[in-house]
């Protein structure tokens, strides 16, 4: 039963090109992916743009491909694609591991990573592996052509991004892994599927081969702030750690973290269950 | 807007607003009524039907997304009098109480084994996590789409 | 001691045609190809729509109720309460309920008025944007504050409803302790449940042509609707349909009688067909709940082995704004209090206050999986206080043939003991694979999970209590029609089968093929008023009713005839083609004894009993329960659909696994439901759902067609229990509070001592 059938009229573009043209001379309509997100906000009157930009169906948007020393994946790809891909399950397992776990089927076949990083929800589950990998993101524009963005910058504040009003994301790079990188992803959201999370988490540790210290590290949560978070002074207190005594480095979470209370859950509980599953991964790694 | 695609593998044309739901496409524009709503937002699968093979929320596409798609609902699932097989395992192992989420788990399922022939039942699960039943407690949709094909 | 010295064994029923037999569902084909028509199938010719407009505060008179100008200038229609030509009630039990709000509302979410309008989307639109201004008055939110507040909610106390079963001298048991006694005491808390049908609440009333008008839509009690709009309408000229129904759980037993009335109300002022279908948001945030609950037990136990000497139970309930069913779950709720343990000294003490919350109404156990979850953890807590084994507390005390509960009623054919040998034999076998371990983002071999496992035990009084069966005298009729029997019966199809069990239980009795055997539509021009769907009534109650109609509709051909023999032998000897229609009515034998002023007596005319084993997983560092497996044995009387039957056992049990660690209501300042999103009220999904096994135990009731018990509302009573139990075994955490969320379940664990096993 639509609220808000939106009446809006929608730019088809046909190639991203045109879709990059469109974008600039019409800044205000709203690019419109797999919809899971943006139909969602107009079933509950959250939006009401006054026209829609559809992405679905643009062939460089898509695409999932192996370039060189990283993961290309296309804004379009869909999570479903992600999970399938042997290229992302070798290269990329902790972001498969993600993708499997936004929403359930019917999301992960519609959904895509580019509108899970644009629509920028501080639970989007994508996000703290991205993070946590050094994924970069491929903006395009009509009048500056392409830029690269890492997404340790990209999400500023709550649902503000480095994203100018006339760029579209055309792709998420994914560096390949080091032989030491050991990562992780873990979801404790409100049940097993269909769920939204209330801690998530995305980590890597870079072991010395030799010596098995931390010699790089990307703690990065989730549900825990107004934005995807990395947290600075944990990564720097796992450095130079060695491996069978990680876990202690978990307790630093509680000093960079601020979670709140909301419908689904307290601060309290997010706090604690930040720091336990990092430090039950870090005990394991 | 016009849009055209196929329907349970017959052409369809269809004048909505570019932003309609495929559910009210179905359910108001072409009065097809099988595929149902429990929430409008993605949560409880009731409208899940196949566009281009893959299951999807009904309620989550807008019109404009389907400009030559197919799209297949409950209704397409039996080949004339002869039910689909999940269909029939639905039939035998009770798989639909009060029947409201069924032709969304059906999609979802058929989806599954279509990849899938003989899935193993945490399988079966992930596939159907997206379908909310409150009447069954999945244990016989389990049993019936594990089963579908065996 | 076996359980078969103490229990009598279950006898093997005689194999029958279609009574026992898992028969695809009648009405299943039509629903695994879409053809099955729900309300919101269904769209008359010009048929207009409704909506609601909804009060934003808990108490407040109503100062000012208008249309948007805009919407009033483009013909949208406004119903308030004063359109209505009878009285503004919803009738059930009491009055006190209006069927619209228009000048004084007392909970959030209320019914004020109604628009209606050529499009949903308009509809919905007008009514979210409409003027209403308030004169807010204070509200009361806390039943124990209201009890006896000046500000009136309900009476002259705001109680709907206070009762007091006495068995035994429990006073003088407490005051007289013997040696090696002990007194154990716990408070137990649970919180609003909601039913959630797939289907939200829908309604189409539509003009008939002759006059009058036709109400079809999504409800369990078409004869409940039948009443309460015969005082708003002041008339009955008017049919009320069931539409194939998404699901009610009690949900729509009285709910749907207030969709109703709104969609009449709208036909009638537009002389248009009015399709009232609820969006889910708002659905949950105005419809009934499950009843919260705080009770207080006090108990004087055997310290060597834990059995019950004397107990005090206080049970508490928040009725919420109106009535509704509340004393009829305050009633359960009382008589269950204890489990299925005797108790020889014992008072129980009920009370369901009015608050100023959405009124909580029907749901799957009324007031009995409240109850169960305070008798349960407080056996799990004596065995706590004892150093006993819970299994060890419930074997001492659990009932036997010859006990009297505490309404006084001699109890027979108890098949507790057999139920909890049953469900132990299933659950001795090795566990399946754990499914956690490929949980998608469960952190893999990082998670630290503690595997665990609970038991619980049920009692459920089948039926109306007392002698309500026999005051409400329900009736099925039997009809010959060409070479076809139909029923015809007002208890409806929610999901549970009665499309399916009437027929086996007719065509069984008339030795008939199923195929020849229907029911009628659901239609209060057609059928008689059997009762409602409800309170594991129907097969056990009504299946009664249509047996015996059916062998005086056997009679009745007989002597047609002139001789007594097979159906269709006799049918060929027929000489007139009419049909033929036999009406019967529910009768006792008279030989159950119900004071309802001193509670006591016989309860019900029978119990059904189970036991619930839940496998499941704890995680140390979340407070996360995965559940893996549940047992269920369940004392069924006769499974005439063994499919149905252990459908209904599963269902109910996921839903009460879903009230054990997810389904909370979040509330606001008003006390309207925050959370009133599926993304937000959290049911279980297939993932989250444990592998089941479900055993039927059948231990036929004389009273019921074939022996059959109802079994509705029984796998709801306690797997929520069984689980606090597994949790406390896993890590000692003490759970009292449902629903026992990773939040709370976490704080739990810091404060629990090291893990027991
Ligand atoms: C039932 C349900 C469950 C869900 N569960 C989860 C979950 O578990 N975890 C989770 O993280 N998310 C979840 N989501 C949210 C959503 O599915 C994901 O965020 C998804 O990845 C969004 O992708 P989309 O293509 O559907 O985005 P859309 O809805 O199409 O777009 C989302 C936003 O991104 C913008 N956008 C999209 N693509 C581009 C682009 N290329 N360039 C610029 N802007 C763009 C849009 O304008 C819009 O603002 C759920 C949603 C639903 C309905
Ligand atoms: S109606 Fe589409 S998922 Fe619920
Ligand atoms: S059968 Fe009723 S919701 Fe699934």
């Amino acid at each position: 039963m639509s609220l808000h059938i939106s009446a809006a009229p929608v730019l088809e573009p046909r190639t991203l090109a045109e879709a990059l043209d469109l974008r600039a001379s019409h800044p205000e309509a709203m690019p419109l992916a797999g919809g899971t997100d943006v139909m969602v906000y107009l079933e509950g009157g959250v939006i009401d743009p006054p026209r829609f930009l559809n992405l679905w169906g643009i062939a460089e948007l898509g695409g999932l491909s192996r370039t060189g020393d990283a993961l290309r994946i296309g804004a379009l790809v869909t999570h479903t694609d992600v999970v399938r891909s042997p290229d992302a399950q070798a290269l990329a397992p902790a972001l498969v591991e993600a993708c499997r776990t936004v929403g359930a089927v019917q999301i992960q076949n519609r959904g895509t990573i580019g509108g899970n990083v644009v629509n920028a929800s501080p639970a989007g589950d994508t996000l703290p592996v991205l993070l946590a990998l050094d994924a970069e993101f491929e903006l395009h524009s009509a009048a500056r052509g392409q830029r690269r963005v890492p997404a340790a910058q990209f999400w500023q504040g709550y649902r503000r991004m480095d994203l100018a009003p006339d760029e579209l994301l055309v792709a998420v790079h994914v560096p390949a892994p080091s032989p030491g990188d050991r990562t992780f992803f873990r979801k404790v959201g409100t049940r097993q599927a269909q769920s939204i999370s209330k801690v998530v988490l995305g980590a890597r540790v870079r072991l010395d081969a030799a010596t098995g210290t931390v010699t790089e590290a990307r703690i990065a949560y989730g549900s825990v702030a107004a934005t995807p978070v990395r947290c600075p002074a944990t990564e720097a207190a796992l450095i130079g750690r060695r491996r069978g005594d990680l876990a202690a480095a978990a307790d630093t979470v509680a000093t960079e973290i601020r979670p709140i209370d909301d419908v689904r859950s307290t601060a309290e509980y997010r706090l604690a269950v930040a720091v336990r599953v990092l430090r039950g991964w870090l005990a394991a790694v | 807007m016009k849009i055209e695609f196929t329907l349970n593998e017959r052409p369809v044309r269809v004048d909505v607003a570019p932003m309609a739901r495929l559910l009210d496409v179905l359910r108001e524009d072409l009065r097809v009524t099988g595929t149902k709503e429990g929430c409008g937002e993605g949560e409880c699968g009731a409208c899940t039907v196949l566009v281009d093979g893959r299951a999807v929320n009904a309620c989550l596409i807008p019109a404009i997304q389907l400009r030559g798609a197919q799209v297949q609902t409950v209704e397409g699932l039996a080949r004339s009098e002869r039910l689909h097989p999940i269909q029939q395992a639905f039939l035998e192992h009770g798989g639909a109480q009060c029947g409201i989420c069924t032709p969304g788990f059906l999609m979802a399922a058929a989806e599954l084994l279509h990849r899938e022939p003989h899935p193993s039942r945490a399988q079966v699960r992930e596939a159907l996590a997206g379908n909310l039943c409150r009447c069954t407690g999945y244990q016989k949709i389990v049993d019936a789409v594990a089963e579908a094909l065996s | 001691m076996s359980a078969s010295t103490l229990q009598p064994a279950p006898q093997t029923p005689p194999a029958l045609a279609l009574v026992g037999q898992g028969v695809v569902r009648t009405d299943g084909h039509a629903k695994v190809t879409g053809q099955a028509l729900y309300v919101d199938d269904v769209r008359p010719e010009g048929c207009l729509y409704g909506a609601t407009i909804r009060s934003t505060v808990a108490h407040a008179r109503v100062t000012r109720l208008a249309l948007h100008p805009d919407d009033a200038a483009a013909g949208v229609v406004l119903v308030t309460a004063a359109d209505i030509p009878g009285e503004n009630v919803v009738a059930l039990m009491t009055d006190d309920q209006p069927a619209l709000a228009s000048a004084y509302t007392k909970h959030v979410a209320e019914a004020v008025a109604l628009v209606a309008a050529p499009n949903r989307e308009q509809a919905l639109a007008a009514a979210q944007r409409a003027v209403v201004e308030y004169d807010v008055l204070p509200a009361l939110f806390d039943p124990e504050v209201s009890r006896g507040h000046e500000i009136r909610l309900f009476g002259a106390d705001n109680v709907f409803s206070h009762l007091t079963i006495r068995h035994g001298d429990a006073t003088g048991a407490f005051a007289n302790p013997p040696a090696g006694s002990r007194v154990v005491e716990g408070v137990y808390r649970c919180g609003h449940q909601e039913q959630l049908y797939i289907e939200t609440q829908g309604m189409i009333a539509t003009p008939r042509p002759g006059g009058g008008l036709t109400l079809f839509g999504s409800m369990q009690c078409p004869y409940y609707v039948h009443k309460a709009l015969k005082r708003v309408l002041g008339h009955t000229d008017f049919n009320v349909v069931q539409a194939v129904t998404g699901g009610g759980f009690g949900g729509k037993e009285e709910y749907p009688s207030l969709v109703a009335i709104h969609a009449a109300l709208l036909a009638l002022k537009t002389g248009r067909p009015v399709k009232l279908i609820y969006r889910r948001d708002e659905d949950l945030r105005a419809t009934t709940k499950r009843h919260p609950m705080r009770a207080r037990y006090r108990t004087l136990v055997d310290a060597g082995t834990g059995r019950l000497l004397a107990a005090e139970a206080e049970l508490l309930f928040d009725g919420g704004a109106y009535n509704t069913l509340s004393p009829v779950v305050n009633s359960r709720g009382a008589i269950h209090a204890l489990g299925p343990y005797r108790c020889d000294h014992a008072v129980i003490d009920a009370l369901m206050v009015a608050t100023h919350t959405p009124p909580n109404g029907a749901f799957r156990g009324f007031g009995a999986p409240q109850a169960h979850w305070s008798a349960e953890r407080h056996i799990d807590r004596i065995a706590r206080v004892l150093g006993l084994d819970p299994l060890a507390v419930r074997r001492t005390n659990m009932y036997r043939d010859g006990d009297r509960t505490p309404t006084g009623q001699v109890l027979r054919d108890v098949g507790i003991g057999i139920v909890l040998e049953r469900a132990l034999e299933r659950a001795e076998k090795p566990l399946p694979p754990r499914l956690a371990a490929t949980r998608p983002g469960g952190g893999g071999p990082a998670a630290r999970l503690v595997p665990s496992r609970g038991l619980a035990l049920a009692w459920h009084g089948c039926g109306f209590t007392g002698n309500g069966e026999a005051a409400l005298k329900g009736k099925a009729d039997v009809a010959l029609e060409g070479r076809d029997v139909v029923i015809y019966i007002a208890s409806t199809d929610i999901g549970q089968g009665p499309e399916t069990i009437f027929p086996q239980i007719v065509a069984e009795t008339l030795g008939l093929p199923l195929a020849r055997v229907r029911n009628a539509p659901h239609d209060t021009a057609q059928v008689p008023d059997s009762g409602p769907t409800v309170a594991s009534r129907t097969t056990m109650v009504v299946g009664g009713v249509a047996q015996k109609a059916a062998r005086k509709l056997r009679d009745a051909l007989a002597a047609e005839v002139g001789f007594d023999g097979d159906f269709d032998r006799m049918l060929a000897a027929r000489k007139s083609t009419a049909n033929l229609r036999v009406q019967a009515e529910y009768t006792d034998d008279g030989s159950l004894v119900w004071d309802p002023k001193t509670y006591q007596g016989d309860a019900y005319p029978a119990f059904g009993w189970a036991c619930v084993i839940v496998d499941l997983d704890v995680d140390a560092d979340t407070g996360e329960v995965f559940y893996r497996r549940l047992v269920q044995a369940t004392d069924v009387g006769r499974a005439i659909n063994p499919v149905l039957c252990s459908g209904q056992l599963e269902g109910g049990a996921l839903q009460a696994l879903g009230f054990a660690t997810s389904e909370e209501l979040v509330l606001d300042a008003q006390h309207g439901m925050r959370n009133n999103r599926l993304t937000n009220y959290i049911i279980p999904t297939a993932l989250d759902a444990p592998e089941m096994e479900t055993v039927l135990v059948e231990i036929p009731f004389a009273g019921g067609p074939f022996g059959a018990k109802g079994i509705g509302e029984i796998p709801h009573d306690v797997p929520h229990a069984a689980v606090a139990q597994a949790i406390e075994r896993a890590t000692g955490a003490v759970l009292d509070r449902l629903p026992m969320t990773p939040e709370r379940v976490l704080a739990a664990l810091d404060t629990a001592a090291e893990p027991s096993a």
